[in-house]
């Protein structure tokens, strides 16, 4: 019984596969990584086999996999423009990924993967570094205009452009943090109150009491899915966001 | 710190007695660095490089997957349906025109056939009164012709019964005068009464 009244249990990492030591660091495959690569399965399934017809008229899976292309490109071409488009697939990606990893974590006794802070630190890597990368690749030094608000007095630059430059910096971990809190917050949310529902349950006359609980555990599992879908949403919105910054430097 | 504490304490080969502490009592035995059941496991540094790395696995798998197959393969889906939506209905443009014109020309062909008809119409009937004014106008003539004729007749008729009555009124005249004189009047004197006679009508 110690285990379900635990509610941080539930994001333990549990080795499938021990490969070993670097260091300090331990390697295995745990089952994050198999959720991961399930992930990968899902998202392959319904981009690449159900959409294998190429039916002019879709079916319901390869209307699917058209409904989210539409949207992400949609998504993107809004923040970023016509030349935005190169970067499709890694927000498409990113999207699919969390969006399913949010998804797989819903489901009960199942592990989400997005409750855990290198994996979402990660991925705001990824766009940070493709960002930047880009950006420098492309623009050369004229990417530091990024730092630069254009139609700023001269001298309100020496306060703006260390406010720009912090904020740059914070955008990996704002990105990363929000969707872990998001989902580590959520789970644990559910665990508490789901667990309230059986504390009053054995509680004797207190066990009337218990469908409020219950209640409350039904609607946070509806606003889970809300989050779910929402914060994968939110992420690939910021990530087309600062994906303009690197086509675009100068605001 | 365990995790800490693993590398310095057991050596890589012993790495699996580390992840399944043998002797944790108060864990259920998942703590992978084992003696501290109180860590927060999203917060465990040493599971960062093994996360890190399955990430970039599962996620470079994925990214390739997505830009190599999937998008391009349902942009092309997308593309083609446009395609054909937009051909169909460019097809669709055309019957209709083509009908539209079909129309027209049934149309005008039908007001065509129907201005023929009436003309048709309009000749046999003008065709039709020229010939029955035509024969009314000779019945006329030969009408006017005979009512002429019989008029002329009459008027000889006339005349010649009028002259005759001259004569009929001498000899009376002569006759009554020879009872009343015993004497007939000579034929000088009767024509000379005769003509003073006014004309009677």
């Amino acid at each position: 019984m110690a285990v379900s009244i635990d509610p941080i249990h539930q994001f333990e990492l549990q080795p499938l596969v021990s490969l070993g030591h670097i260091g300090n660091q331990q390697l295995a495959f745990t089952q994050s990584a198999l959720y991961m690569f399930a992930a990968v399965g899902i998202i392959a399934l319904l981009t690449i086999v159900a959409t294998s017809g190429r039916a002019v008229v879709p079916g319901r899976l390869q209307a699917l996999a058209e409904t989210l292309y539409e949207f992400i490109a949609d998504t993107v071409h809004q923040a970023t423009g016509a030349d935005g488009k190169r970067f499709l697939p890694l927000v498409f990606s990113l999207f699919m990924f969390v969006l399913i990893l949010n998804l797989l974590g819903m489901i009960p006794y199942a592990f989400a993967v997005t409750s855990h802070l290198i994996v979402t630190f990660g991925l705001a890597l990824v766009v940070i570094l493709t960002v930047v990368i880009y950006g420098v690749a492309k623009h050369g030094t004229h990417f530091l205009g990024v730092f630069v608000p254009s139609g700023v007095p001269k001298p309100l630059l020496l306060i703006m452009v260390p406010i720009e430059i912090v904020s740059f910096l914070s955008r990996p971990i704002s990105l990363s943090v929000r969707l872990f809190a998001n989902i580590l917050a959520g789970h644990i949310a559910l665990k508490i109150f789901a667990f309230f529902v059986v504390q009053l349950l054995v509680a004797g006359a207190w066990g009337v009491l218990s469908p409020l609980p219950l209640a409350l555990t039904i609607a946070l599992t509806a606003l889970e899915f809300l989050v779910a879908a929402l914060q994968a949403y939110v992420f690939a919105t910021l990530t087309a966001v600062y994906l303009a910054d690197a086509l675009h430097p100068g605001h | 710190m365990a995790e800490q504490k693993n590398p310095l304490t057991t050596p890589s080969p012993n790495a699996d007695t580390t992840i399944v502490p043998p002797g944790s009592p108060h864990t259920h035995t998942e703590q992978p660095s084992g003696g501290h059941g109180g860590a927060f496991p999203p917060f465990e540094s040493h599971t960062f490089l093994s996360q890190l790395i399955w990430l970039a696995l599962a996620f470079g798998l994925l990214y390739y997957l997505m830009s190599k197959v999937a998008l391009p393969r349902i942009e092309a889906i997308l593309g083609e349906r446009s395609n054909r939506l937009s051909s169909d209905l460019g097809e669709a443009q055309r019957m209709k025109t083509e009908a539209d014109a079909a129309g027209a020309a049934y149309e005008q062909s039908l007001r065509e056939a129907q201005a023929k008809a009436q003309g048709i119409a309009q000749d046999t009937r003008n065709a039709l009164s020229a010939e029955a004014d035509a024969k009314r106008k000779a019945l006329e003539a030969e009408l006017n012709q005979r009512l002429a004729a019989s008029d002329a007749t009459l008027r000889a008729r006339t005349t010649e019964a009028m002259g005759n009555v001259r004569s009929i009124a001498g000899e009376t005249a002569s006759a009554i005068v020879e009872r009343l004189t015993g004497q007939a009047p000579d034929q000088a004197t009767l024509n000379r009464a005769l003509d003073a006679m006014p004309a009677t009508h």
